[in-house]
């Protein structure tokens, strides 16, 4: 799982630092963000002390109303030790009280101009796409008529060279030999490359080449999310592959299961085509048409009628 | 499955040549090897994975091996990491 400083969320959102400076290195560990109405009330009994604190014009006009005691008392069990940090809206004013506790106790008081509840969905998604479930695949990722295919297999059995006649047919790159793959939400994964070697395709013989700079803006993409593994395997005579297409075969990845297809790799077979029609197979099934099973329907009708 | 904790003592750390030739060494074995560097693991024989990693000189990195002559080749790849130059 992964965590975010505060310190980072302070430059993604140019956030200002009110007070509470030493505690800019806090980490941020859960994507859900607490608004502490109640606990402005003096209900801390289940104060979510670990998510980052959202005030807003409610919880503040709230606070302006309570007595000196109440103030001190409630800022202080605020400013928890556990408390990652506490974000005021709109460019509020801030309440000394709240500024002179968040001081004491080292949580980083940020302040920002925009509305609590865009602020509230922004900071939401940062948080969910910076501490989603990470893996990093030895596999190329392409985009196969808008399918996100992984290419996966053994060191040298053709994934990039595979990847690069895809290329040249006019799809796109995504990421060579290692893939960055994170669980965007439920059920969906989206793959990226490593920011260094991102654009770059490694061709034996040939050496590090760039694929945008070679092939242009249109040959990349950035990100995308992963639908289908193809498998590149060299031919193994003692192997039986899938001669119909009626079964699919699922690998987990992260949390979502993905359809896998097992290439066995042999000269003479033009892997590219075969990726090629392989998505655009994968796409006619999610639109409802199965080869496979309507000819399998057409059999069995064929062999009722032979009775 | 071999695993081991090692420090890269190379002066340019896993810079390309070093790191292909570091991709070429790990290669010669059968076993399945890993490299570990801050919580990213990437497969030993791909040259794009070691570099994408931007292993530095004296990084801590964790080396897993698996497979038949998984023993050899954490010794092998720990030698190659642990000179100064090639």
């Amino acid at each position: 799982m992964g965590k975010v400083r505060v310190s980072e969320l302070i430059e993604h959102f140019d956030l200002k630092l009110v007070s509470g400076e030493k505690g800019i290195e806090r980490e941020i560990v859960t994507s859900d963000i607490s608004r502490p109405g109640l606990e402005m009330a003096g209900f801390f009994t289940y104060y979510p002390a670990e998510r980052m604190q959202l005030l807003g014009k409610t919880e503040l006009s709230f606070f302006g109303a309570l007595s000196k005691e109440d103030r001190l008392e409630r800022t202080a069990k605020l400013c928890s030790d556990e408390t990652p940090c506490i974000v005021v809206s709109r460019g509020l004013d801030i309440p000394q009280e709240l500024i002179d506790a968040a001081h004491a106790s080292n949580v980083p008081l940020l302040s920002s101009s925009l509305k609590t509840t865009r602020l509230s969905g922004l900071v939401t998604n940062y948080l969910e796409t910076r501490l989603a479930p990470m893996t990093s695949v030895h596999g190329v990722l392409v985009d196969v008529y808008g399918v996100g295919v992984l290419l996966t297999g053994d060191s040298g059995v053709g994934k990039s060279e595979t990847a690069l006649e895809l290329v040249k047919r006019g799809h796109r790159l995504v990421a060579d030999d290692s893939v960055e793959i994170r669980q965007a939400g439920e059920n969906e994964l989206v793959g990226n490359a490593p920011e260094l070697i991102q654009h770059l395709l490694e061709i034996r013989g040939l050496g590090i080449i760039n694929v945008m700079t070679l092939f242009g803006a249109g040959a990349v993409r950035n990100y995308k999310k992963v639908s289908l593994i193809i498998h590149l395997e060299f031919w193994n005579p003692e192997k039986m592959y899938d001669r119909l297409g009626l079964e699919e075969d699922h690998t987990q990845m992260v949390d979502t299961p993905l359809p896998r297809l097992t290439l066995p790799v042999r000269p003479g077979r033009n892997l590219a085509v075969i990726v090629e029609v392989a998505s655009m197979n994968f796409r006619l099934k999610k639109m409802g048409v199965h080869a496979a099973k309507q000819f399998s329907d057409r059999l069995n009708d064929a062999l009722k009628e032979n009775k | 499955m071999v695993e081991k904790e090692m420090t890269v003592n190379l002066k340019s750390g896993l810079q390309a040549r070093p790191a292909a030739l570091f991709v070429q060494e790990a290669n010669k074995f059968n076993a399945y090897i890993y490299l570990v560097k801050g919580g990213k693991k990437v497969n030993a024989k791909s040259i794009m994975g070691i570099m994408s990693l931007a292993v530095g000189a004296e990084a801590p990195v964790t080396l897993i091996a698996e497979g038949a002559d998984e023993t050899e080749a954490v010794a092998a790849l720990q030698a190659f990491v642990s000179q100064e130059h090639i």
